[in-house]
């Protein structure tokens, strides 16, 4: 089938304001939207620029704004996401500086995630061989290991858009992460800089987040079980 | 060595607890709202209207102490829940810490001006000398 791709370009050196192009491919409805973009590059304009990497869902880098909605392009079909005329539209993810094309600046998403400690905090003396764990202690923050950092949750989030200091979904997802592992000692650290005026009361239960993520992950339940946490102070 | 099976940790509690508190709130003068404003909907533009809605009525209806506690509750629940939703307006789209400052202390001016207006009127009521004729 053939398909109008129609990508929203912008180089700093050249445009004064980001523009549309649009470039006709011919695709199988099974493709993804990555492999238009591939097509675009490799066949038609080669000063097109995106980011991506293992191009299987894994790295995170491609996540961008596909009909309006975040995605994964190297996750999402075609025919998921067609319109009727046979049109894509691809934007950069939103929230963040554009440097080129798809391109957007991650500097200020990294931050977040670096301000909740993201790594296992606990100073007691280790056991002899690993720090067990039960499986019930492991499944209870399962949900959130699966997170990427693609960053499609955190720029889908219209709190973030109109505040880009809020640390996020994205940074509050890490945070779950480590903060329900039984191993773990971190907590109350992490749960101080979420509780910050930038932290999880910026949250609005919008759920933007949970439809964005192309890991599944149940985002906005995360982020009200921190919520929950800062006000009964018991982790269960 | 079997994993420990904790059921329940303390963290210490968070300080301050103003941004729990008003979580809290507005979820629950939220749901105590709903019943709330929708009674007040009906009864003031459902089941009466403007042309029949007079000091006459809101002195009959005052007389009743029932009636002055369920306007004091809407007064209070819903300006406070309002006042709250405000600031985190603000906070969304003022993004100079002065300016920011300076609006909620502007909305928490007028808010208080407001509720104290309304409760003065709920605690005095309706003045006998005011009402219509026939009333
Ligand atoms: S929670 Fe989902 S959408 Fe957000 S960064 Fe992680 S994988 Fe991406
Ligand atoms: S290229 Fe790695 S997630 Fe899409």
């Amino acid at each position: 089938m053939k398909v109008k791709l129609r990508v929203q370009r912008f180089n700093p050196e050249r445009d004064a304001r980001p523009w549309w192009a649009e470039y006709e491919v011919e695709v199988e409805d099974t493709d993804r939207v990555l492999d238009a973009l591939n097509y675009v590059k490799w066949h038609i304009d080669d000063s097109l620029t995106y980011r991506r990497s293992c191009a299987h869902g894994v790295c995170g880098s491609d996540a961008m704004r596909i009909n309006g909605a975040n995605h994964l392009a190297c996750k999402v079909l075609i025919r998921d996401v067609v319109t009727d005329g046979g049109t894509i539209t691809v934007q950069p993810l939103m929230g963040l500086p554009v440097i080129k094309d798809l391109v957007v600046d991650q500097g200020p998403f990294f931050q977040k995630y670096r301000q909740i400690l993201p790594y296992l905090i606990n100073d007691e003396p280790p056991p002899a061989r690993e720090r067990l764990q039960s499986p019930e202690e492991r499944a209870r923050f399962d949900d959130t290991t699966k997170c990427i950092m693609c960053g499609a949750c955190t720029t889908a989030c219209p709190s973030f858009w109109a505040n880009g200091e809020y640390i996020g979904p994205a940074a509050i997802v890490q945070a779950h992460r480590f903060i329900f592992d039984s191993r773990d000692r971190g907590a109350a650290d992490r749960l101080r800089v979420l509780n910050e005026w930038f932290g999880v009361w910026r949250c609005r239960t919008i759920f933007n987040c949970t439809m964005a993520c192309p890991r599944g992950i149940q985002v906005t339940r995360a982020i009200e079980e921190v919520k929950a946490l800062l006000r009964s102070g018991k982790l269960g | 060595m079997a994993a420990s099976h904790r059921t329940a940790r303390v963290v210490s509690p968070v300080r301050p607890r103003f941004d729990v508190a008003v979580w809290s709130y507005m979820r629950w003068s939220g749901v105590l709202l709903i019943p709330l404003a929708f009674g007040h909907l009906a009864i003031m533009h459902l089941i009466n209207n403007v042309h029949v809605i007079d000091a006459c009525f809101v002195y009959y209806r005052w007389a009743m102490v029932g009636w002055r506690v369920y306007d004091a509750l809407l007064l209070w629940l819903a300006y406070i829940h309002g006042l709250l939703g405000l600031r985190y307006v603000i906070d969304d789209y003022v993004h100079q810490p002065g300016l920011r400052r300076g609006l909620k202390g502007l909305a928490v001016v007028l808010g208080v001006a407001l509720l104290t207006v309304g409760s003065v009127a709920l605690v005095g009521g309706v003045r006998v000398t005011e009402l219509p004729g026939g009333c």
